[in-house]
């Protein structure tokens, strides 16, 4: 199980939280469909009791509301805004459009994939899930600084090396699984970058919405036009991150979805450090 | 809790309840029906108060651009079919009344002799276009402060001669604080021109502080009132405040 991380100079050896001595057990190789060989499901009653990992507490409540009230915030606010950007589905102004990259340049979005039926119901939906998308965010991360657990999830300097080691082992070029805390480089990576996102998302989406009153916010983004757009891209990123997450539990640690709904955790990563 | 073996039942059962409303108005392109469509227009009047009372402030001026800037073209936009006009131009007069003490009939030689504002600044379409033009009018401030409103009015309502195929008629309901905004305007002119039939000839209500549907154009009545008016296009969802 030595990996040249954890005896070099890697960065989890710098890393001053203690990391708990965690044993991994070897991984195929072979990416297994969810629900062939659950590392832990309904099936895991049939493994002998020896084999059993331990019961842990890995996510506290604040982090389990606000994680689900922010899935369903962000699906609608997503749904609805594709719906608001039906109304004029360019960049710019009027009869003057920007030449900003947009391949979704007068997209028609199917049905299943708008909320609101019209622009006033799209506007609707969107105004008033802002509200528990923001909230959410701000008691998410309230609770993160004032637990200390920020120190497991954001993405420092020195995660760039392990992160790189981490994608050597997706991509097999490397046998091991790197060792790790709660969330290994790459988890941090993308879990610091969806929360910046999220922040950006809900700026920009307050320059667009009170660019006058909130004009400094406005400028910040390079004024209306390009706020939206960068709206709109936030969009984009939100989906592939969205995919690319959901991908990754059910594939690689479905434990982590129960941990994610009632905070306990039977995987074969660690909960803490 | 004793069964903590993997997803139990009954965490499906919590996952199924998250994911299938949300599934469900994702998949219908549901605009709320009867359950949330009133809740839906609650918290948008939730976003009216923070809109008006927290972050409009009172004088802060909308960003000016040089003449230089303005759009090639400003989209027209009307609800009647034709393009509304005046058969008799000259004997039209905006009426000023409601909660006043003083009601009157403006002609537009009238209007164009009050104090004038002109700007060039971006129109903002709740579609999500802007257009930068210059508008020139006398600001409604200086109109209320010659008919008087009472303490009372707490409101106020434009109305039009633009009417649709069912005969309603274009009309916006706002607050005063946005009323009284000094680029709040009574526009008679459009860069630099004689408003024409296709912005609102004679006059329209014009500001830089508020989303283009609540601009009434084909002006032909300014009413103080104590209770909400509401408008066209907000009675049937749009955000009453249109403030931006």
């Amino acid at each position: 199980m030595e990996s040249p991380l954890d005896s070099g100079p890697g960065a989890i050896a710098r890393n001053p939280v203690p990391v708990e001595p965690v044993s991994f057990e070897p991984i195929s190789a072979e990416p297994k469909p969810f629900g062939s060989v659950p590392e832990s499901g309904p099936l895991s009653e049939t493994v002998a009791p020896q084999l059993r990992r331990p019961l842990v507490k890995r996510h506290h409540w604040i982090v389990r509301l606000t994680h689900w009230v922010n899935a369903i915030a962000l699906t609608g606010l997503i749904a609805s805004g594709l719906q608001i950007y039906q109304a004029f589905p360019h960049f710019g102004e009027k009869g003057n459009v920007y030449a900003v990259p947009n391949p979704f340049d007068a997209a028609h979005f199917p049905a299943w994939a708008r909320l609101g039926g019209w622009l006033a119901g799209g506007l609707q939906w969107h105004f008033a899930l802002a509200w528990p998308f923001v909230i959410s965010g701000v008691l998410y991360l309230g609770y993160m600084i004032w637990s200390g657990e920020w120190r497991t999830l954001l993405f420092r300097p020195r995660d760039v090396r392990p992160a790189i080691q981490m994608q050597l082992y997706y991509l097999r070029l490397r046998r091991e699984h790197p060792a790790q805390g709660k969330h290994n480089a790459l988890q941090k990576g993308a879990y610091t970058f969806i929360i910046a996102l999220g922040a950006i998302g809900a700026l920009t989406g307050f320059a667009i919405y009170k660019p006058v009153q909130l004009w400094w916010l406005t400028a910040l983004f390079g004024g209306y036009e390009l706020a939206r757009y960068w709206h709109f891209v936030a969009v984009w990123l939100f989906v592939g991150f969205i995919v690319l997450h959901v991908a990754l539990v059910l594939l690689v640690d479905p434990a982590s979805l129960r941990a994610m709904i009632t905070g306990w955790y039977r995987g074969r990563f660690p909960s803490h450090g | 809790m004793a069964d903590h073996e993997g997803l139990s039942r009954r965490d499906f059962v919590r996952l199924g309840l998250i994911a299938a409303p949300a599934s469900l108005v994702a998949a219908c392109g549901w605009d709320g029906g009867p359950i949330l469509r009133p809740g839906l227009a609650s918290i948008s009047r939730g976003n009216d108060w923070v809109g008006e009372k927290i972050l409009l402030a009172d004088t802060r001026l909308a960003r000016q651009y040089p003449p230089s800037a303005r759009s090639r073209t400003m989209p027209n936009y009307h609800v009647a079919s034709a393009t509304p006009t005046l058969d008799d131009p000259a004997a039209w007069a905006l009426s000023v009344g409601g909660l006043v003490r003083k009601p009157m009939r403006l002609t537009l030689p009238m209007l164009q002799a009050l104090p004038r504002v002109t700007y060039t600044v971006a129109h903002h379409c709740v579609e999500g276009w802007t257009t930068v033009a210059t508008w020139t009018g006398v600001p409604v401030r200086a109109v209320a402060a010659l008919a008087e409103p009472t303490s009372d009015a707490e409101y106020l309502r434009f109305d039009s001669f633009d009417r649709d195929s069912h005969g309603v008629t274009y009309y916006n309901g706002w607050d005063v604080k946005s009323a009284m905004h000094p680029e709040t305007i009574l526009a008679y002119a459009f860069n630099d021109r004689p408003l024409m039939p296709d912005h609102g000839a004679p006059v329209r209500l014009y500001s830089p502080v508020k989303l283009g549907y609540k601009l009434t154009k084909y002006l032909t009545a300014m009413t103080f009132t104590r209770e909400r008016p509401g408008g066209f296009w907000e009675d049937q969802g749009y955000p009453w405040l249109g403030g931006i």
